[in-house]
This record gives C-alpha cells, structure tokens and sequence, in this order.
C-alpha cells in the first residue's frame, strides 16, 4: 500500500477551479518532486494534505494517507496527524518561526502538542531534531533566537520542528527559494538524508526542474491544475512528451553557449575603480569611535558598450552595496566611478542629471518596484525627469506606447495600475521604464529572480533582443549562474567585498580558477548534469 | 461574517458623526429656540413636546443649546485635528527623508512634547493665555503634531526602503519630490484614519477644558461647560446633565468606529483588489 495516494483530487474555491483532477502517489522512503509555474496547484495540493485550505475551499476526491482517508477526517484528527505524521517545512525561513521564542522551545513545542511528555524531556527530543537537522547543542544552544541565526540555519529549524516527530510524510515547500545556492544544495541534502534515515515520504515541491532531477524518485509536472506528466524521474526526462512539460525543461536548461565577444573593443561605459564602501558599525561603547563594516573593498571593474557582464556572489558579498554605489545612490568611502568617460556621480550638482540619464535600474522584485497608486505611463515617464528635453503631450505619450510596444506590452497598458499586471509584465515594465531615458548602461539587480522558467526565458530574451539594437550594455547582478552564463559575456565573481574571479564566461565556467567560483558551480543545480547522473 | 460586523460599525461611526457635523451646521439656519434669550419663567422644565430637552436654569432650551455646542466642538476639534496634521506630517516625512541628525532633532522635540501630560498643559497654556475657544484650539493642536509626526515618519520610514522610491532615485528625483509623489499618497490612508481619532480626542478635550471653564467663553453654549452647571442641579434636572453627556459620548464613540472602520477599509493589504 502506498504511503500517501491521491486520487482525482478536486478543489475549487469560489467560482475558480484550482484542482482539475489531481492524481499522485507517494511510496514511503521515496521523494516526490512536484513541479510547476506559480498558479498551478502545487502548494495548494499540499494544503489539501494538511487540510490547511482558505475558507470556502471544496474539496472532492481522496486523499489517503496510510490507508486513511483525510478528506473524511475531521479537524481534531487533522490536528493529531499535523507535526506528528505529517512534517512541513515552509518557504520564508525568516516569517516560520516566532522571534520571540527560543529555537529549542520552537522545537519543543511541536514535541508538546503530541506527546505526553514534560518540557525537560522535550526539550531533550528538541536537541536531538537539532542536532540531526546539523545543528549541533555545543554550537547552537537551545536558547538561540532565530535572529541570530542565518536563513540556512533558519531553514534547519523548520527543518527540525517538522522532522522532530519522525514523521511519514515530510512535505517541503519550496525550502529553498529564498536561499543561496550552496545553502539549497546543504538544506537538500539534508531534507534527502533526513527522509532516508527515517524511511519517510518526502513531497518536494519547487518550480526549478533542475532540483527535481538531482534529488526526486518520482516527478509530477503540474500545469493548471493538472497533472500533465508523472512517473519515475530519469525515464520521464527522457522521453517528456506533454508539450508544457518539454517548454518547462527548453527554458529550464538555458543556452549553454554564452553569447560571443564582440571582436573590436568598443567604448566603456562603466569604470569602477578601487571603490570602497564602509558602514559605521556597533559602537564597542558609546563615546568610541564606531567600528566601520566594509562592504565593498577595493573593487575594480569596467562595462563597455552593448556588453553584458554579470556580477555573482552569494548575499553579503556587498554586490548589492555595489551596484547602489554605481547607481550614484550612496557617496564613495575610496575610488571613482566614471560613467562614458566621466565622473559619477558629477561633482557639480546641475550636471548630475544629465549623467544619470546614462545609467538605469531594474530591480528584483516585480510587485515592489513599482508605486501601486500611480499609472503605467507616469511609471515609465518617471525617468524623463532626467531630461532637460523631455517629451510633454502628444510626444511623452507617444514615447511612452512605442516604449511599451518595444517591450511587448500593449499600447492600453499605459492607463492601467501595476497590480494589474503579471510578475512577468511587470518586469517588462520596469525595463520600459529603465530604456526610456535611452541610457548606455541598465543594471540589472536579480531581474529574473523571481519569475518562473518560462517567463525568465522570455524577459532573458526580450533583454539580448533590446541590447542588440539598442546597443545598451548591462550589469547583471545575479545569484543565478544558470542565468549567467546563458547571457553574460563576462563573468565577475564576488565574495567578502572583493572580486575573487574574473573572465569571460566560457572560460570561468570550463575552467573556474578560485575555490569559491569552484564551489558555487559545484552547488548550483543543473538539470542536464542530473540527468546524466542518472543515467 | 467579520467583513459584515466591520462595514457596520463603519456604518453606524459615519451615521453619528454624520449626525453630529449636521447639527452644528443645522445651528448655523435653525435652532428650535434662541439660545441667547432668557426666559425665566421656563426655567428647569423637564424634557416636553416644547422643549424635547427640558430647560436649564435661565430658561434656555437645552436642545437648542446642544445643536449651538456641537458647532463650537466641531470647529475646536477640527482645527486643532488640522494644526496637528499641517506641521506634524510635513515634519515626519523631513525626518524620514532626511534621517540622521534632523530625524533625531524633530522625534526627540516630540517626545519632550510627548512627556508632558497634555490635557494637564493644555489647562496650563489657556490658564497663561487667558481661557477661549483660540487658546484651546492651539493648546489642543500642539499636542495632535506629534502624534501626526510619529505617524507619519513611522509609514514614511517602511516606505523609503521600497523599491520604488530606490527607481524614483535612480531617475533623479530628490527627497522632496520623492516625498510628495510616492510617499504622502501612499500614507494619507494611515493619516486620515489618525485624522479621525485625533479630531474625536479634541472634541473630548475642548469639553474638558470648557467644563472646568477655559474653553467657550460664555454665553457661547459649549457641551462641556453645560455638564459643569448642570452639576449642581444633577438631583432634580436631571436631563441638563443627560443630553449634553448623551452628545459627547455618542460623537466620540461615532468618530472613533469611523476612524476604526476607516482604517479596515482602507487597509493596503486589501488594496489590490481595488
């Protein structure tokens, strides 16, 4: 019998239909990756085990676990199952835990809820989950905070909090999207180890192909609500034959080959120069000086024009402080940055706009970046602020529908709000809104981060297209190496402040040089490596 | 059913302070009797078809007086509610845009301000100032500014750290413009909300202070300084007690579910279903 079986599983809430039909089956010891895009049903067909659904939600169907139906138990009975046979471990390592409540208590408490045990004792079953989810008593006492924890540490506690009771099914939703990629492939393997070593179901759900491949016995590619593809997971990559199925794995795995040097040198764009950026820290006691943190230490780099250049590390390696400093946002504490041969930020305070003109940001986060109370068209005009002869009436209007056309948006998007829009539209909006202002370079701060397989494809795409013929050159900060060598021609890594690692991209990736480099290759996940493990 | 109960206290805040604006606009055309004429002979008449409020001890109509008093607490509460709101906004968004020692500048005034008990030092600046419904509007609004202020760089704060007002820098604009296009309209919400409870704090206040007699001078009608001469009277007219009692708790309760209904409907959490 099998641990967990789905059959015909349907949900609608409301007038929508989320589930169609959804059938899966999970054998114990086993690891099942559910995948899919944002909306397809996979983290609510993961609430349905739990019973966890919004009000409103009808459920039709079976859901067995054990040979017990869940659908036809009631909430008392969910709630025993809850923790203690089923584990989960969330998304957001920094929102699932309680800051107020020592880690060791955090853990506890779920011991507590079902067990009859007093708290010395399961605070005793609190160390071990600890120790076992690699956090070991003699270096993270029971007493730690979640704050003084980083997020893979983090992520261990949640870890430990579902994994405390030995659960049979461990379900694990996206854990570690929000991660580094050599924390993700830690907390992986982790997760891997830990349902092994209890002889536990594991749900994986996550939208990255690549992870699925390295880690899942079983796949099921959810679309729409839909299981479109499922079976076991090296035969089923090898013959994917639903047409969504094989678009997820084309934009999954993308151009291996980074796109050729231009043979002349053209122009720079950028030059940074030995730039340093400190941060006043802790002061040791209140009349000392404070100790100065440096994010950024003695970096040197240069963009030429229509070049792409990404800028990898993993968070705290001060790309983030850099790019804000070649953004001109935050004065320098040593160096120069110069912007087409010139000083950036200009000294002289009249011609500081004519030089922002020439650099240009889009950010990571597409529901962020954007004022929700503002317009499409005053969103993207906001930049002619920079100009001192911008386009007023008929002319900014025009301007504003060709830019919106030259993203692939459709003039009528000009008057609507930006919550109206998908992640992916959004995007090409703030990337209408960085080209307005025809700059030489647009930084790009984790652009594609957020958005699903299929839509990075496509923005990746409209990015090259617009470099081509705008001959705009980008700066590319990413955590994403994938992303990296499909469209950089060269590559820079960063660790600790300091560029570790520099060339062109075919050559740090065919041979990486620094140990860093080396490891975060190593850790990223891959989805044609997997498969020819597998294999 | 929370969304129901909700609108309904939002419904039931709006009735009573719609019912409380439109007496003290009524008084302006129409009062059912003059409140400045004395008529001795009616005096301390219990609540009748005539007089549905009864009479106080010159005779004056207490309905009438109570219409009269909801203009003069309309007009305190508002304009101290705006003084608050015109320099404590401006001056919490300058904190929050420009940090540093301008922001320690302003939010510790505020607290120094905050310090001092306020109904105890409005008494005290209408007592330096000499009693009047002037004194107690800028002696009530001086202490509505740092309320808006803390308000308002608290949201200002959360907002600087958005990804939008970082695109608004990178295209060049300043603090200023920043300020005003991205951020006020973005907290007005959490401003008129504040705006509300703040302006039903100064019609509680104007009555504290009128009631102990540094408020509306006589003979403007003032529902604070009624409670005061009703006191004496309390054991055998009762009503001039009740009524003006009655208008004060049922127009702050109704400005404040307003205010409390507002700020539920005017949730950002739920603004993407505009």
């Amino acid at each position: 019998m099998a641990l967990l079986q789905i059959d015909n599983l349907r949900l609608s809430i409301g007038e929508a239909e989320i589930l169609k039909g959804v059938s899966l089956m999970l054998e114990a010891g086993e690891i099942l990756g559910l995948v899919g895009e944002s909306g397809s049903g996979k983290s609510m067909t993961s609430m349905s085990v739990l019973g966890l659904l919004p009000p409103g939600a009808r459920l039709a169907g079976a859901i067995r676990l054990d040979g017990e139906d869940l659908l036809k138990a009631g909430e008392a009975r969910l709630r025993q199952l809850r923790g203690a046979d089923i584990g989960f471990v969330f998304q957001e390592p920094m929102t699932a835990l309680n800051p107020l409540t020592p880690i060791g208590d955090q853990v506890a408490e779920a011991v507590r809820l079902h067990r009859k045990v007093g708290r010395a004792e399961a605070l005793k079953v609190a160390a071990d989950a600890l120790a076992r989810a690699g956090l070991p008593n003699d270096r993270f006492p029971l007493s730690r905070y979640p704050h003084e924890l980083s997020g893979g540490q983090r992520q261990r506690v949640a870890i430990a909090i579902a994994t405390a009771l030995k659960p049979k099914l461990l379900i694990a939703d996206e854990p570690t999207t929000a991660l580094d990629v050599t924390t993700q492939a830690q907390i992986l393997d982790l997760l891997k180890t830990l349902a092994r070593e209890d002889g536990a179901g594991l749900i994986l759900i996550t939208h990255d192909l690549a992870v699925v491949a390295e880690m899942a016995d079983q796949v099921a590619i959810l679309q729409a609500g839909e299981v479109v593809e499922a079976g076991p997971t090296g035969p089923l990559f090898r013959n994917l034959t639903h047409p969504y199925a094989r678009r997820l794995a084309a934009d999954a795995v993308l151009a291996k080959a980074a796109p050729p040097v231009t043979a002349e040198t053209p122009a720079e764009v950028l030059r940074v120069e030995d730039v340093v950026r400190t941060y006043p820290g802790p002061r040791p006691v209140p009349w000392a000086r404070p100790q100065a943190f440096t994010a950024v230490d003695g970096v040197s780099l240069s963009v030429r024009a229509g070049e792409t250049v990404g800028l990898v590390g993993e968070s705290g390696s001060g790309k983030s402080t850099l790019l804000r400093a070649v953004l001109g946002l935050d004065a320098l504490q040593g160096g120069r940055i110069s912007l087409v041969g010139r000083p950036f930020p200009p000294s002289r305070r009249g011609e500081a706009r004519k030089a922002r003109r020439d650099v240009q940001a889009v950010f990571q986060d597409p529901y962020g970046s954007f004022d929700p109370r503002w317009r499409v068209a005053d969103l993207i005009a906001e930049p002619f602020h920079l100009m001192t002869d911008a386009p007023s009436g008929e002319a900014r209007r025009a301007r504003i529908v060709a830019m919106l056309e030259r993203v692939g948006l459709d003039a009528a998007a000009a008057d609507r709000f930006p919550h109206q829009f998908s992640g992916g539209q959004r995007q090409r909006i703030a990337i209408a809104r960085a080209l307005i202002t025809e700059p030489k370079l647009v930084v790009l701060d984790e652009a594609v981060s957020a958005l699903d397989v299929t839509v990075r494809a496509q923005i990746l795409e409209l990015l090259a297209e617009l470099s081509r013929e705008l001959g705009v050159a980008y700066l590319f900060v990413t955590h994403d190496l994938g992303v990296v060598r499909a469209t950089c021609h060269r590559v820079l890594v960063m660790q600790n402040g300091r560029i570790v690692e520099a060339g062109e991209t075919q050559a740090v990736f065919a041979d990486p040089q620094h140990p860093y480099t080396r490891g975060l290759i190593a850790a990223t996940p891959d989805l044609e490596r997997a498969l020819a493990a597998r294999a | 059913m929370r969304p129901i109960r909700r609108n309904a206290a939002l419904a039931a805040g709006a009735l009573l302070s719609a019912l409380f604006v439109g007496a003290a606009l009524l008084s302006f055309a129409w009062t059912p009797y003059d409140v400045a004429g004395l008529q001795v002979a009616e005096r301390l008449k219990p609540p009748s078809a005539a007089h549905w409020m009864g009479t106080d001890h010159f005779g004056r109509d207490v309905a009438s007086m109570i219409l009269v008093g909801a203009r003069n607490s309309l007009a305190v509460a508002l304009v101290a509610a705006g003084l608050g709101m015109l320099v404590g906004v401006p001056l919490g968004l300058l904190a929050a845009a420009r940090r540093g020692w301008v922001d320690e500048l302003v939010m510790r005034t505020n607290d120094l301000v905050f310090a001092f008990p306020s109904l105890l030092l409005t008494i005290m600046i209408t007592a330096v100032a000499g009693p009047g419904a002037i004194n107690a509007v800028i002696a009530i609004g001086v202490f509505n500014i740092p309320v808006f202020a803390r308000v308002a760089r608290g949201a200002a704060l959360s907002l600087w750290t958005r990804d939008y007002v970082l695109a608004a820098r990178v295209a060049g604009k300043g603090a200023t413009a920043i300020s005003l296009q991205h951020i006020l309209p973005n907290i007005l919400a959490l401003l008129i909300v504040q705006g509300t409870i703040q302006f039903s704090m100064g019609v509680l206040a104007e009555a504290a202070l009128s009631y102990v007699g540094l408020g509306a001078q006589p003979p403007i009608p003032s529902w604070g300084r009624m409670l005061n001469e009703a006191q004496t009277m309390i054991g055998f007219a009762p009503w001039l007690a009740i009524f003006p009692g009655l208008a004060v708790v049922l127009t702050v309760m109704g400005l404040n579910l307003l205010g409390d209904g507002l700020r539920d409907a005017l949730d950002p959490k739920l603004e993407g279903r505009r």
